[in-house]
């Protein structure tokens, strides 16, 4: 759910529900990591809700968009963890074969 | 770090931070009284002013971020995660211990129960069974669904201590898979009615579970066949039906697929002058878990190095007293994670984590459904 302003799109809180320090504080990241943030933040308004705030105050660019490009940005950092992990347990099973054995059976 | 005078400083090449500056971002130093520049810095603007961008760029992150493997057994292990920042650490550690989904006993019928262990406690040491099965090939159970052979697991348990015997110790190996369902029929009012039909049970399996082909050539069985559910004395008996439904670590901690999962940044322990001598052997002895060593470099002179600094435990030992804080500095690097995860059985561990990260990424994709 977005809460702004109707005349200023460039900054919003968005509440998500089921959700909770654990994508919050990620996506904060990479909000951070966006040049086109000015501010920011999120909270849990109260610990026994499943809910978390996001606030977002961008330098003119719609505060909905940033943060689509924040989760895809989150997204395709998770899939290049993904690959690079999966990567090196091959490469760990490969150079070490008398473990990996032990792993099969 | 030494105070130094800012007209003293040394010229820093354009896009590239100072030497103290990019140490306190990049570093937690850990002085004798207490860790200083713990936080990290996430704002791309932060540098601005000196021309650096702190911001992320995708392709940047994907040329320094590195996986090394440092041990992989059947249920633990451990891998280094470089260039990564704890956030997003963090999230996989939490999802690690309460979002990945598992199966365990959640319903417990029980028919008899003559031990001393109470029926309640007995379900409750059952329920932290980990059982060894891939949640992935079962559904969750609402609260309307009926128990079918898509959401529930049935084991049976039914021992017996004779009268006249010694005591028995019953073990998780007791407890037996029925591929058919909950064997315990359902009372009703009218049982003599359709008495041809199969009598209704607990469950209401369509087809056996052995009959799937994932279980035929493996049968479900509990990860450890040596846990003690219960001591029997003579005449005392158990008999009861347990139930296991998919469930994540969040609502109940029997759910959590790992025993634990952590993470420690990596000490970096570093020699700030030549320490030789009766000097290196007092710094030898002072550290409990053997970071250092002795080296010779000859005319009977040795001097210390550090040997392994991924056992410092940062006890700080090594910096104790007066002077010993110029000579070693403790640090930790900052993106640098030292991950361990121990599976309680269900999954692998590198499986666990891989699903850990798919759950992240499925996370973003609901929040970019409902933006757009």
């Amino acid at each position: 759910m977005e809460h702004r302003s109707f005349n200023d799109p460039s900054a919003a809180t968005f509440s998500l529900t089921d959700e909770d320090h654990t994508l919050a504080n990620s996506v904060r990241f990479t909000l951070n990591q966006d040049p086109r943030v000015a501010f920011c933040g999120y909270s849990i308004p109260h610990p026994s809700e499943a809910r978390v705030n996001i606030r977002v105050q961008t330098t003119g660019d719609p505060a909905s968009e940033v943060l689509i490009d924040a989760c895809r940005d989150l997204m395709q950092m998770c899939q290049h963890v993904r690959s690079t992990f999966d990567k090196a347990v091959v490469d760990f099973k490969m150079s070490h074969p008398a473990e990996a054995m032990n792993i099969e059976q | 770090m030494p105070e130094v005078s800012p007209m003293d400083m040394p010229d820093v090449p354009m896009g590239k931070l100072p030497e103290h500056l990019e140490l306190q971002r990049t570093r937690v130093l850990c002085a004798s009284d207490a860790p200083t520049h713990t936080e990290n810095i996430q704002y791309s603007g932060a540098y601005a002013m000196m021309g650096i961008d702190n911001g992320l760029r995708l392709d940047q992150f994907c040329k320094n971020f590195r996986v090394e493997v440092i041990r992989l057994t059947e249920d633990d292990m451990e891998f280094d995660m470089i260039g990564i920042d704890p956030s997003l650490a963090n999230a996989f550690r939490r999802i690690l211990i309460a979002e990945l989904p598992t199966m365990a006993i959640e319903k417990v019928l029980i028919a008899n129960n003559t031990s001393v262990v109470q029926d309640e406690v007995l379900a409750h040491r059952l329920g932290l069974i980990p059982i060894k099965v891939d949640p992935r090939l079962f559904a969750y159970m609402s609260e309307n669904d009926t128990p079918n052979e898509k959401n529930t697991i049935v084991f049976k348990l039914h021992v017996r201590c004779e009268r006249g015997s010694p005591r028995i110790t019953v073990k998780s190996d007791e407890l037996k898979w029925l591929p058919n369902g909950s064997e315990f029929s359902l009372a009703t009012e009218n049982s003599t009615a359709n008495s041809t039909s199969k009598p209704k049970t607990y469950t209401s399996f369509s087809c056996s579970q052995d009959s799937l082909p994932i279980f035929t050539d493996n049968p479900i069985q509990l990860a450890h066949p040596d846990i003690i559910i219960a001591k029997l004395g003579p005449g005392q008996e158990i008999e009861l039906e347990a139930h296991a439904v998919k469930g994540m670590g969040k609502t109940h901690a029997k759910w959590s697929p790992v025993a634990t999962a952590w993470y420690r940044m990596l000490p970096e322990v570093v020699l700030l002058k030549e320490i030789e001598d009766e000097k290196a052997e007092e710094l030898v002895k002072k550290c409990p878990v053997n970071v250092f060593d002795i080296e010779d470099i000859g005319d009977d002179k040795k001097k210390a190095i550090v040997a392994r600094p991924r056992a410092c435990t940062l006890c700080r030992e090594c910096i104790r007293g007066k002077e010993w804080g110029d000579l070693v500095a403790l640090r930790r690097v900052k993106n640098h994670f030292i991950f361990t995860i121990e599976s309680t059985g269900a999954l692998p561990p590198e499986v666990l984590f891989t699903e850990a990260v798919k759950i992240l990424e499925d996370k973003c994709q609901r929040v970019i459904a409902e933006l757009s």
